[in-house]
């Protein structure tokens, strides 16, 4: 990597970085590095000063608290994807972060920095969509809890405020049983999703009692697909219905085109996928 | 006497799997690349490269460069202007070469085009001073897609080339039209053969060293020709050869990017001249996707005659190809090999082939591993399994019937060229075997039943390799070798070729350790370095041990033949009585033995000089092969095809090769496992994407796929070995059979997949958007 000079620093707690990030405005905070470093490598980025957050042991934990698993900011796609808490309590956190890039991406990508820099085809926001997760951010000014729909605005673009750090993120441990599954279908070069759907599913009594889908890849941000969700609910249990409700997957969405997949392959993939992973979470 | 260890009784080297002696440095960490060197006042260079497909450059403005601290020089296209152009090695009558500076001149012809070069004391302030280069470029009309630069009004790429056509070629025989007239069936396609980028691991680079005590200019550079490069350095820069040096360190893979000429390597000899200080360049990956030149880039018409009996009567291919803006080292060659090849394995003596290269705003395009002979078989292996569909036969029969039978070798294909041996028949069945061809269909009619998309895919492919008869070359086609014994018995082989991860150390070892009977560790393999090594060709053309090998077989008789009479003279007996066999002379004339260490330090001390003998014991031979080698094989995939999202799923892969003669398995197992992935790539996922504009959108890996361990499929890899009579060791040469056999036998098995819902072919790379278009039979959008 060849990018412009910058400054380095690797503080040690959270409250030191946030005082460095406020004394520089063009600074920018370095987690895991799968994003950041090949936009510094391009010069595209040219931050005066980096503050890696990669020492900050504070922000590196899975933890359960009256109901709501915490997650660090740092911690590691490897760390969620092999994390016994998420396993039993959130599963499909953990399907999803097992699907993402390789063990190498996985070993140093962060939770945190992946959703920070908003790609719209990362695989963690449809599952944190699907589990209706929020993000705490935290300031030398204070702090605040945002929900993810609300966080993520659009293609690489968040509610992040200068100075701001994303600090954890927290999620609802499963209490109703529900089925969980996560289906991607990968871009061979990136390692992103082209279309990704994950599921939560609860069926009691033979009827849906819960239905939640996350999607990612198909727009230029990651939705939850509200007119799938609703077709399913209250409805019972069965191929049909989970077909039926599947071809909303993309309703009301406008669909990306790139030199990897139309717009229309997209919109076509997406309520496969869901589909998919719906038959997944209502068989396991 | 003694005093090398005394070998003992060695098992047989050549034909073994012998673990490669290259390794434990390149899996340590220890191997010497380009980039490992430096020098004292090491200077770094950069390249500032054009952001424009086509444009006018009216000025270029150096000095906020110039300021910056630490940067040396700046190069910009007149500091270069009297340097000779990029060689290119083509010679048709037709052939246009436009001026090809190392720099831009006062024009860019593509994204990439090196417009001016900053040298600077470290890497940093080099790209920086990238930065502070002002260029005044003003835009002109691109022309990006190869067959809109032939229509009549387009724009053109060189102004004195006012049509746009680099080269032409035709080549025919036999009576094609009077075949088509007769056919019963004729069957065509469009078969489209994108751009790939050769993506080595280990991008370009060099080193250039200039001593202005001795004049003695060194270049370090990864490369696959040292020995070429020295002489077209010092052609193109008006220096004196012999005080020229081209190292090739360790190189890590070329797959034929290598084998060029580059202007950086020129650039770089300049710069080191000028300033008198070691510079250094290393090209990033980008550089490497926008510019190393992109292989294949075809679009190719093809037509194929038959009777009803399936017997294939004639053949007619037209190819444009995809020049680029300017051509490189082989650039108009490797698609003449496209048409020598053709035939494939097929018995039919009509054809006609017309070759048409066209320049474009784009990087020029050149050899990539296969270089012609993928485009070829993918081409006739493609339409010969759509005139079966057409005739309604098995596409395995329609082949079997189509080969020349054993007895007929050597065998005069269509294009003329003398296949040198071959069993095609066996080989192709010992495939169907291992597949179980007839049980397969079976479960394909079930799959197709239930509902499913399942397809086999035949690839019988044949190749010209053995590069080759010199009257054949551009720059000859001979190998030299030489073998040095020390006079402690160890052994240095110096060979003309220039392996870059094929594996000649290793190979070259068990072939000097059975001649001599000693031990592998005692042999060195030394290559890459012109000043260690008088002259050779290079490693292309999978002539490493083909040619190389041979050079090293004659060089290794010389020895024995020496060492066998020095050791007759010490024992005072015959030459004739005497053998040698497992590192030791014995005679039947007398019960006294020698070991060949005996015989090395003899040899140097020279005590007891045979009469008519000179000391020393090395030996330097050349090799001139009579013909090329043909290897061939045959390549099975079975697939099944999410009819859903166009995903698609290798089942079995069955590899049957033959290259002939086996010096190490292992390493033949490699080149085909290596090979099939770099047919897979085409096959599924690579392919440059420019847009008209020029622009490219697959400039980084992000964009351009290529394969990973996890699209691999498990491949089960088997040999006939059938030796080539046109080498002293037999060998045919197996560096591109996987890359030539595997493509087109998984088209074939995507189609066949497909054929139910009345699919004729599917273009690469079979994506699954495009197999779920060609299911759907929608339109792009």
């Amino acid at each position: 990597m060849i990018p412009a000079n910058f400054d380095y620093s690797a503080p040690e707690t959270l409250s030191e970085a946030l005082k460095l990030l406020a004394g520089d405005p063009n600074s920018k905070v370095l987690a895991g590095g799968q994003s950041l470093i090949p936009v510094l490598k391009f010069r595209l980025a040219q931050p005066s000063h980096l503050v890696d957050l990669d020492r900050i042991l504070d922000l590196n934990f899975i933890a359960e608290e009256n109901g709501t698993i915490r997650i660090g900011a740092m911690t590691s796609h490897n760390q969620v994807e092999t994390s016994d808490l998420l396993q039993a309590k959130c599963p499909l956190l953990a399907k999803t972060a097992a699907e993402i890039g390789d063990v190498q991406v996985r070993n140093r990508g962060t939770i945190g920095g992946s959703i920070v820099h908003a790609d719209p085809a990362a695989d963690y926001p449809a599952a944190l969509f699907a589990l209706e997760a929020k993000v705490r951010l935290v300031s030398t000014g204070g702090e605040r809890v945002v929900p993810i729909d609300e966080f993520i605005v659009d293609a690489l673009t968040t509610a992040i405020e200068d100075g701001e750090v994303l600090a954890e993120v927290h999620v609802a441990a499963e209490t109703n049983g529900a089925g969980s599954a996560y289906r991607t279908i990968v871009q061979p070069a990136s390692g992103y999703a082209v279309v990704a759907a994950a599921v939560r599913l609860a069926v009691s009594d033979g009827q849906i009692s819960l239905a939640r889908v996350g999607v990612t890849g198909v727009a230029s941000k990651p939705y939850r697909a509200t007119a799938v969700e609703g077709a399913l609910e209250g409805q019972s249990a069965n191929a049909d219905t989970i077909a039926a409700a599947a071809q909303h997957a993309a309703d009301g969405v406008e669909a990306l085109s790139d030199i990897h997949a139309s717009g229309e392959y997209r919109v076509h993939l997406a309520a496969v996928q869901v589909r998919r992973a719906l038959e997944d979470a209502a068989g396991g | 006497m003694a005093t090398t260890t005394t070998v003992p009784k060695l098992k047989t080297h050549v034909g073994e799997r012998v673990r490669r002696v290259e390794d434990p440095r390149l899996v340590t960490g220890t191997a010497t690349y380009v980039d490992d060197i430096t020098k004292p006042g090491m200077l770094y260079a950069a390249i500032l490269r054009s952001p424009y497909a086509a444009a006018k450059i009216n000025s270029v403005s150096i000095e906020k460069a110039l300021e910056l601290p630490g940067v040396a020089a700046v190069y910009t296209g007149e500091d270069v202007k009297s340097i000779g152009g990029v060689p290119c090695a083509g010679s048709m009558p037709t052939l246009r070469i436009p001026d090809h500076k190392i720099l831009a001149q006062d024009r860019v012809y593509y994204v990439g085009h090196p417009v001016a070069a900053v040298v600077a004391s470290d890497r940093y302030i080099a790209a920086d001073g990238l930065d502070r280069i002002e260029v005044d470029y003003e835009p002109t009309e691109v022309i990006s897609d190869p067959e809109q630069a032939l229509e009549n009004d387009a724009p053109r790429v060189h102004e004195e080339y006012p049509d746009n056509v680099s080269f032409t070629f035709e080549q025919a025989g036999g009576s094609v039209e009077k075949a088509f007239a007769e056919a019963d069936v004729v069957v065509k396609e469009r078969v489209l053969v994108p751009r790939l980028a050769p993506t080595p691991m280990e991008t370009r680079g060099v080193v250039a060293d200039y001593d202005d005590g001795t004049k003695e200019l060194t270049l370090h550079s990864s490369t696959q020709i040292p020995h070429l490069l020295k002489t077209q350095l010092a052609l193109q820069l008006g220096l004196p050869e012999h005080h020229m040096r081209v190292i090739a360190p360790e190189v890590g893979g070329g797959f034929g990017s290598k084998c060029n000429v580059w202007a950086e390597e020129a650039l770089a000899c300049k710069v080191a001249i000028d300033l008198k200080r070691p510079v250094k360049w290393i090209e990033n990956r980008r550089e490497s996707i926008q510019v190393v030149a992109h292989g294949r880039a075809h679009i190719d018409d093809v037509a194929l005659a038959a009777k009803n009996d399936g017997t294939l009567t004639g053949l007619k291919l037209s190819i444009l190809l995809d020049n680029g803006a300017h051509h490189q080292l082989l650039t108009p060659i490797i698609p003449t090999l496209a048409v020598l090849m053709l035939p494939g394995l097929y018995k039919f003596k009509n054809f006609s082939a017309d070759l048409k290269g066209v320049f474009t705003n784009r990087a020029p395009s050149d050899l990539y591993r296969g270089a012609g002979r993928p485009e070829a078989t993918y081409v006739i292996e493609r339409i010969v399994d759509k005139m079966a569909a057409k005739l309604g036969m098995d596409p395995a029969e329609l082949r079997l019937k189509n080969f020349p039978a054993a007895s007929e070798f050597p065998f005069e294909s269509a294009t003329g060229l003398s296949y040198d041996s071959g069993d095609y028949a066996t080989t192709f069945n010992k495939a169907l075997d291992m597949v179980e061809y007839k049980t397969l269909r079976k479960q394909q009619s079930k799959a197709r039943e239930d509902g499913r998309l399942m397809g086999i895919g035949i690839s019988t492919y044949g190749e010209i390799c053995a590069f080759g008869p010199s009257p054949a070359l551009p720059a000859g086609g001979w190998e030299s070798a030489t073998v040095s014994v020390e006079a402690t018995g160890k052994v240095t082989v110096m060979t003309g070729i220039s392996p870059h991860g094929q594996g000649e150390e290793t190979s070259f070892s068990q072939m000097v350790a059975d001649a001599l009977g000693v031990a592998m560790d005692d042999v060195v393999v030394i290559h890459g370095d012109t000043a260690r090594v008088y002259y050779g060709i290079g490693t292309f053309g999978s002539r490493g041990i083909s040619i190389g090998g041979s050079a090293l077989h004659l060089a290794l008789q010389d020895i024995v033949e020496k060492a066998t009479h020095y050791a007759a003279h010490l024992m005072g007996v015959e030459a004739a009585s005497v053998s040698f066999e497992d590192g030791t002379f014995s005679s039947s004339a007398t019960d006294k033995t020698l070991a060949f260490g005996d015989i090395a330090l003899e040899s140097h001390l020279c005590h007891n000089l045979p009469p008519g003998t000179e000391p020393g014991l090395s030996a330097t031979r050349f090799f001139e092969p009579s013909n090329f080698a043909f290897p061939y094989g045959a390549h099975i995939c079975v697939v099944e095809v999410d009819k859903e999202t166009g995903e698609t799923k290798i089942l079995r892969y069955v590899a049957v090769d033959d290259c002939g003669k086996v010096i190490n398995p292992m390493l033949v197992d490699g080149q085909i496992h290596g090979g099939v992935a770099q047919g897979l790539g085409p096959a599924f996922l690579e392919g440059v994407v420019y847009d008209d504009e020029g622009q490219l959108l697959t400039g980084t890996l992000m964009d351009y796929a290529i394969p990973k361990a996890k699209h691999m499929p498990w491949i089960e890899s088997e040999r006939t070995e059938t030796p080539s009579p046109v080498n002293p060791l037999g060998v045919k040469g197996v560096g591109e059979a996987g890359t030539i056999g595997s493509l087109p036998s998984m088209v074939n098995a995507v189609v066949d997949a497909l054929s139910p819902l009345g699919v004729e072919h599917v273009d690469i790379p079979m994506t699954p958007q495009s197999i779920w278009k060609a299911i759907h039979g929608r339109s792009q959008s």
